[in-house]
């Protein structure tokens, strides 16, 4: 069972405060990865929002080819993140890269004009193929490509990873910071399985297995859009769940518990939508999860979301104050995360909750599937 | 038969039949109650005439001693040996028997009985099954295994305490974005029931007693209104009992129209006075046990009562053609009936057809994806029962349901429409009593749901038929147990509560036995429809073939 940190807030914070939370929730997690999503970024990519940051590992020779690939797309580098790893040996359990790439880039010339949706398409599709070429030559490996989002993934133990990239350097600062330390199950140990998993602005974590994986895979793969690929891990599908519910079907997260855990069918017909829940559960079927899971996620708006399957197998908490708050699958977590909060208002969702903190950290919003859906309007 | 006397091909012995009935003079008394039940009257009462030679002592001997043999007869029951009377092996005789004197024993070498079952120049004709035992070499469905438990890294489900949902859905479904438009701009969204995975198969009224029918049909009632179990019963080419129809259990039945077209007169008719609508149409164009060949009601069973509700005069065959007369293109006349079907009810009730396995089944599957009606799509794999077919269309035609139904569940899921036309298998499921291990590896392989109906007959109404040629005379309505005669003298043997109970018995046991399948494998919130990643198989063809894991 993974360990899983999502802070929000108004200030700009280091990312080594997630992985401080890691650390002190380590029974939870073995080194077999670690994953770090940055949204609603501070310091010098503060300037630089609309800018898409690639994501990734290269070597040497990966680097020219990514190089000649932006430059043949018409990209060019605003700004780079430069990791000096060389002249430390990487921690026990962590290879040695030659290059960790973070890299702001110019929308090419060509690109003027684009509405948005085809714009992210394109920006999808490149990293898409970017990592198909890594994955011919085994020279790069891509996280992400989007505007405002910066993804490190790699093996070893978190704290450890995080003290050797020198992620508490004042170039890495973000508003919305999701980490995932985890305990390998019954996949390979491949950095694309590591979490968070990102697609078009949508960034999801989670903990436990997903026992309707294949189903799921099966399905999501049959959608037709290029995007839904990869799933070296069971988990990518929760990320792709919410993809295709906000962008397929135009849905908010609100509904995201109704399509992977759908009330039951005597909960329905008393639901002040059940009519419309009732056709959801029925077309999304083949999106059904099972558990035990419990997913955090980031959506294109920078608010966070939580949700847990429907026996509530994976636990997780909630707290903080106003402006800045965390989701932690362990207490402990969480008081590293924020100290300094009230703890009489921590608490732990139940299992038909949506929990989302909006953008503006103003508060935290529970949506119980039992209540009327607000985006029907 | 003396010594001198003529023998003809098909005089047997009592050694070349199949079944041979071994009866104890010692325990008999004469009750003659194994000859009255014996449904095809192999049996008869036997006066037999024994000689004992009695040898007088050496001194009696002399010119007056009087013969030395005794002649004597005495009553037993005799085995008749023309073919047309051969014993079916059903056991009521010994069903019978206050001491057990009786009993049909197998031939213990292939018998010569089956060279002549064709006299007359007609093929053998029976009820029953396909005769495949599979015993020492299971079938495929009982030798599919679930491997992938949850252990530690995922806990597995309590069975007994965790709450479940395995509905399954049938009728169209459409794709997510199509659903939620359409129900926004308040269009027509096709029909969905949700019901239980397992659905009794179409078993005539007809082909099925009276008492028969009634007592699935109040099983059935009793699952979903006392219980909650939506299980669902489909009619069979036979029309409904024009009672049935009028109440509010119609929406329990999925009404069956097959190339014959019989009962439909009474269902239309019926219409305006409908409480309820039927949970479903299915349009047969296929059935497993006889492939490309129509149902088939014999004479013997077309009593006044079968008759009125069919339509049709007492006392002749009725087969259906093989093919609905009016179907020439699946394009264009299968899609009118289902369109046709739908406006009957005005477009509230799900229609879907059923085949029988075939090769050919991707190409009905193909068009159906495209034909915006089509509520699902049965498949009858060549292990399903009958109550009537010729023998050869039972023991040869067919295709198997597991890779049938696999192709097809995979083939969706290249065109993306996996939630869309739901795939219904049936044909064999249970056979050797694996229910619900059978359903849980078929669901897992594609199948929305299940249909079984021998399973039922034997477990719910006591049918002895066997895998292996026994009994199986469902065809001329003298079944011994009542299930599938017309005779009142038959069927009254068969009380319809205690089916309904037996009916009731079988489900929730299934039901407890489908939740100890999906709960060690994580699942509960929903059927695990395609779930192969769980099964796996120890042939490695098997394997390949299915796409499933191979295990030793």
């Amino acid at each position: 069972m993974c360990r899983l940190i999502a802070m929000t807030s108004s200030e700009p914070l280091s990312p080594i405060l997630a992985m401080r939370a890691l650390d002190v929730m380590r029974e939870g997690h073995d080194g077999s990865g670690v994953g770090l999503f940055m949204s609603d970024l501070g310091g010098p990519f503060e300037e630089l929002k609309g800018l898409p940051i690639l994501s990734g590992i290269c070597t040497g020779e990966g680097v020219k080819r990514l190089d000649q690939f932006m430059m043949n797309l018409g990209f060019m580098t605003k700004h780079k993140v430069s990791m000096r790893t060389s002249q430390k040996s990487p921690p026990r359990g962590t290879p040695r890269r030659d290059v960790y790439v973070i890299r702001a880039y110019e929308y090419p010339q060509a690109w003027e004009g684009l509405d948005r949706k085809e714009t992210d398409f394109r920006l999808m599709m490149a990293r898409l193929q970017l990592r198909q070429m890594g994955e011919e030559k085994e020279d790069m490996i891509i996280y992400s490509f989007w505007p405002d989002v910066i993804m490190i993934k790699e093996i070893g133990d978190p704290l450890q990873v995080a003290e050797y990239l020198q992620l508490d350097s004042a170039e890495l600062r973000a508003r919305v910071v999701l980490a995932q330390g985890r305990q390998n199950t019954n996949y390979a140990i491949n950095l694309y399985a590591c979490h968070p998993f990102f697609i078009q602005g949508i960034a999801s974590m989670t903990n436990g297995e997903n026992t309707a994986f294949v189903p799921i895979r099966e399905y999501l793969m049959s959608r037709g859009f290029p995007g839904y690929m990869g799933y070296q891990s069971d988990s990518e599908v929760f990320t792709h769940i919410a993809h295709y519910m906000l962008n397929s079907l135009g849905l908010g997260i609100e509904a995201y518990k109704h399509i992977i855990t759908p009330l039951q069918d005597g909960d329905l017909p008393t639901h002040p939508d059940g009519g419309f829940l009732t056709q959801l559960k029925h077309s999304c079927r083949r999106l059904i999860i099972d558990g035990p899971n419990c997913v955090i996620g980031r959506l294109p708006d920078n608010s966070v979301f939580l949700v847990q399957d429907r026996k509530k197998l994976r636990p997780a908490v909630v707290g903080g104050r106003k402006g800045l708050y965390a989701f932690s699958s362990e207490m402990c977590g969480l008081e590293a995360a924020i100290p300094d909060r009230d703890k009489t208002k921590d608490f732990q969702p139940m299992h038909l909750d949506t929990v989302i903190v909006p953008s503006d950290r103003s508060e935290v919003r529970i949506c119980s599937q039992t209540e009327p859906l607000s985006l029907l309007h | 038969m003396l010594t001198n006397g003529t023998i003809v091909p098909s005089s047997l012995s009592v050694r070349d039949l199949q079944w041979q009935v071994d009866w104890d003079k010692d325990k008999c008394t004469l009750c003659g109650r194994c000859c009255a039940v014996c449904p095809v009257q192999a049996i008869e009462l036997g006066v037999h005439r024994k000689r004992t030679i009695q040898i007088p002592s050496l001194a009696e001997i002399g010119p007056a001693t009087a013969s030395s043999n005794v002649y004597q007869v005495y009553h037993g029951i005799r085995q008749k040996t023309d073919p047309a009377y051969a014993c079916t092996g059903c056991g009521m005789c010994n069903l019978v028997c206050p001491n057990g004197a009786i009993m049909g024993v197998r031939s213990e070498e292939i018998d010569k009985q089956r060279f002549h079952v064709n006299r007359g120049g007609q093929p053998r004709k029976r009820g029953g099954r396909r005769n495949s035992p599979d015993i020492h070499n299971l079938g495929t469905l009982d030798r599919i295994k679930f491997t992938r438990i949850s252990m530690l890294t995922d806990p597995a489900l309590d069975a007994g305490r965790h709450e479940f949902e395995l509905r399954t859905l049938l009728g169209r479904v459409l794709p997510p974005e199509e659903n939620l438009k359409l129900y926004r701009e308040n269009g027509w969204i096709p029909p969905v029931r949700e019901i239980y995975p397992l659905l009794i198969g179409s078993m005539s009224f007809g082909a099925l007693s009276p008492n028969m029918w009634e007592g699935l049909q109040m099983g059935v009632a009793y699952l979903n209104e006392e219980l909650g179990m939506p299980v669902r019963m489909c009619t069979g080419e036979g029309g409904c009992p024009p009672r049935l129809l009028r109440s509010r259990f119609l929406k329990y039945t999925i009404l069956q129209i097959a190339s014959g077209y019989f009962g439909w007169d009474e269902i239309i008719h019926a219409l305006p006075h409908m409480k309820e609508d039927p949970c479903a149409i299915e349009i047969k164009y296929g059935q497993g046990a006889k492939p490309g060949d129509g149902g088939l009601l014999m004479w013997s069973k077309v009593n006044k009562l079968i008759a009125a509700i069919r339509g049709v005069p007492s006392g002749v065959s009725l087969p259906s053609p093989p093919t609905h007369q009016t179907q020439y293109s699946i394009e264009e006349s299968v899609a009118k009936m289902i369109q046709s079907m739908y406006m009957a009810w005005g477009f509230r009730v799900p229609v879907y057809p059923k085949i029988s396995g075939t090769s050919t089944a991707l190409a009905v599957l193909n068009n159906l994806t495209r034909n915006a009606y089509a509520g699902g799509l049965a498949i009858d794999g060549e292990d399903g029962g009958t109550g009537a077919a010729y023998s050869v269309s039972m023991d040869h035609m067919g295709h198997p349901i597991a890779s049938n139904l696999r192709d097809c569940y995979l083939n969706l899921v290249r065109l993306g429409k996996q939630n869309e036309v739901p795939l219904f298998a049936g044909g064999g499921v249970g056979k050797n009593g694996k229910l619900a291990a059978n359903a849980a590896a078929l669901i897992m392989l594609g199948a929305s749901g299940v249909q079984v109906g021998k399973y039922i007959m034997q477990a719910a109404a006591g049918c002895v038929g066997s895998e292996t040629d026994r009994c199986n005379v469902c065809n001329i309505g003298l079944c011994p147990k009542g299930i599938t005669s017309q005779d009142p003298r038959l069927y009254r043997r068969l009380d319809p509560e205690k089916v309904a109970e037996r009916l009731v018995d079988i489900y929730l046991a299934f039901d407890t036995e489908l939740k100890k399948i999906v709960a060690p494998l994580g699942r509960s919130t929903s059927l695990p429809i395609g779930m192969s990643d769980a099964l796996a198989i120890d042939d490695k063809d098997a394997a390949e073939r299915l796409d499933i894991k191979y295990v030793v």
